[in-house]
């Protein structure tokens, strides 16, 4: 004999599922509509980021702490092991810098003559904030990384980011105490560049692979391979003369191959630069208001 | 009186195991591992919790959670937000749909499903990604992490099913 069901029921279970089946197309509706926000509205999405960063970052600075060490103790193991081809390389780079010391002394004494000559003001330092990497993009088609300082320690959007070896980044998005980093190799990165060797001005555009392409440039055919590639500093964003990298030729297009290595970083320092062309007006108050 | 508010405390606590475990694991998937193989990212760790848990505990691990872990990833990552929310919100209705599928089965089974679900959920994420950038993202990058995540599958489960069974849930 079957049980009769309360009539409570027979109602309730299919108005569960009808609902479930609601609030699944109202969050899958709710993610197409964030997407489109993420491309109209920029600012918004931003504002939630730094606040997910925010809250999130002392986690990850906690958590990237050991696999930090567990890098270190690898590369600690693998720097002895080639320990031998190491010392023999230096050696050869040692006597190649020692000469270029000689030329570089030599260039510095006849700058600083011909600065006096010319009483050139000179260019402020700009300073640096050092901050540790402490989590990865982890999603794919992101080149970005976010590290452990924020608009509490000065870091400022569109900031450079370096390490010793050349640029990492500019800073895109600053919470209060994380900030995160678009690597040169993303798929939204354009940095004015300058090749050393034949004077040639381009950009520098990631794509998300390993080595980014050059692009508007006037003749491509001058730019060779081992070219230094280097910030040109137009357009006021990034400060001029900065190491990005060496350019090589792919199928027949040039790209540059970072002097950084972006998939090793730990700390960066980001360049607390002063935009020349951005730099309020404001701040720069009337002599003859305070006068007497 | 105050056993009873102890007890249930302890269930409440039980209950967000599920959800908290699987948000340790986005966490994980975004520590900064130095490779020296470039093309070597880390798995989606927190699309197997959420697979995990959609087979056997979707009670604890609700809809609007997935939403939300998915959601978390994007805003982290950087990326178009609300791409994973997506994803991770269709892994948990295609498993709610065929949960019954998997559950009491080998763990053959459970890694087959996870095996066949992978493909198209990432061939859909790679073409919402591309909508969303307009242009064609590369695709190896995510093929590799396709893999990656089929590999470490069988060991995250087991360590998931080890929190499972010590927390009894």
């Amino acid at each position: 004999m079957r049980v009769p069901r309360s009539s409570v029921l027979g109602i309730a279970i299919p108005l569960r599922s009808l609902l479930q089946r609601f609030a699944l197309v109202l969050l899958i509706g709710a993610s197409f509509a964030l997407m489109v926000l993420g491309r109209v509205d920029t600012a918004t999405v931003e504002r939630a980021r730094t606040g997910v960063m925010d809250v999130v970052g002392p986690l990850l600075d906690v958590l990237s702490r050991p696999v930090a060490a567990a890098n270190r103790a690898v590369a600690e193991v693998r720097d002895i092991m080639f320990l031998r081809a190491e010392l023999d390389r230096l050696r050869d780079e040692n006597e190649r810098l020692l000469q270029w010391q000689t030329v570089a002394r030599r260039m510095e004494a006849e700058n600083v003559a011909l600065r006096q000559l010319l009483s050139v003001v000179p260019e402020t330092m700009p300073s640096f904030v050092a901050a540790r990497v402490i989590a990865d993009s982890g999603a794919p088609f992101v080149r970005t990384v976010l590290v452990n300082a924020g608009h509490r320690d000065g870091v400022r959007k569109g900031q450079v980011v370096m390490n010793e070896d050349g640029v990492v980044g500019r800073v895109v998005e600053v919470g209060e105490r994380s900030t995160r980093i678009l690597l040169i190799t993303d798929l939204n990165s354009r940095i004015p560049i300058f090749d050393e060797d034949s004077g040639l001005r381009g950009i520098l555009a990631g794509d998300n692979g390993e080595s980014p392409a050059l692009s508007f440039l006037p003749n491509q055919a001058q730019v060779l391979p081992g070219n230094r590639i280097v910030t040109s500093g137009h357009g006021g964003l990034f400060p001029q003369g900065l190491p990005i990298g060496v350019a090589t030729a792919r199928n027949g297009q040039i790209r540059v191959r970072p002097y950084v290595d972006l998939h090793r970083l730990e700390y960066v320092r980001i360049i607390r630069y002063e935009l020349p062309l951005l730099a309020p007006a404001g701040e720069e108050r009337p002599v003859a208001a305070d006068a007497p | 009186m105050n056993a009873s508010l102890a007890e249930r405390s302890v269930v409440v606590v039980r209950n967000l195991i599920p959800g908290l475990a699987t948000l340790f694991l986005l966490l994980l998937s975004v520590v900064p591992l130095s490779t020296p193989n470039s093309a070597l990212v880390l798995p989606p760790f927190a699309l197997m919790g959420i697979y995990f848990w959609s087979v056997y505990r979707p009670d604890l691990l609700p809809m609007a959670a997935a939403f939300g872990i998915g959601l978390m990833q994007d805003m982290l990552s950087g990326g178009p937000p609300g791409l994973f929310a997506a994803a991770y919100l269709g892994v948990h209705a295609v498993l709610s749909w065929q949960r019954r599928f998997f559950v009491g089965k080998a763990f053959a089974v459970e890694w087959l499903g996870f095996a066949v679900m992978v493909p198209p959920l990432y061939a859909a994420v790679w073409l919402v990604g591309s909508l969303y950038y307009l242009r064609f993202l590369p695709a190896g990058e995510i093929f590799i992490q396709g893999l990656l995540a089929l590999a470490v599958y069988p060991a995250i489960t087991w360590a998931l099913g080890r929190l499972r069974a010590a927390a009894r849930i």
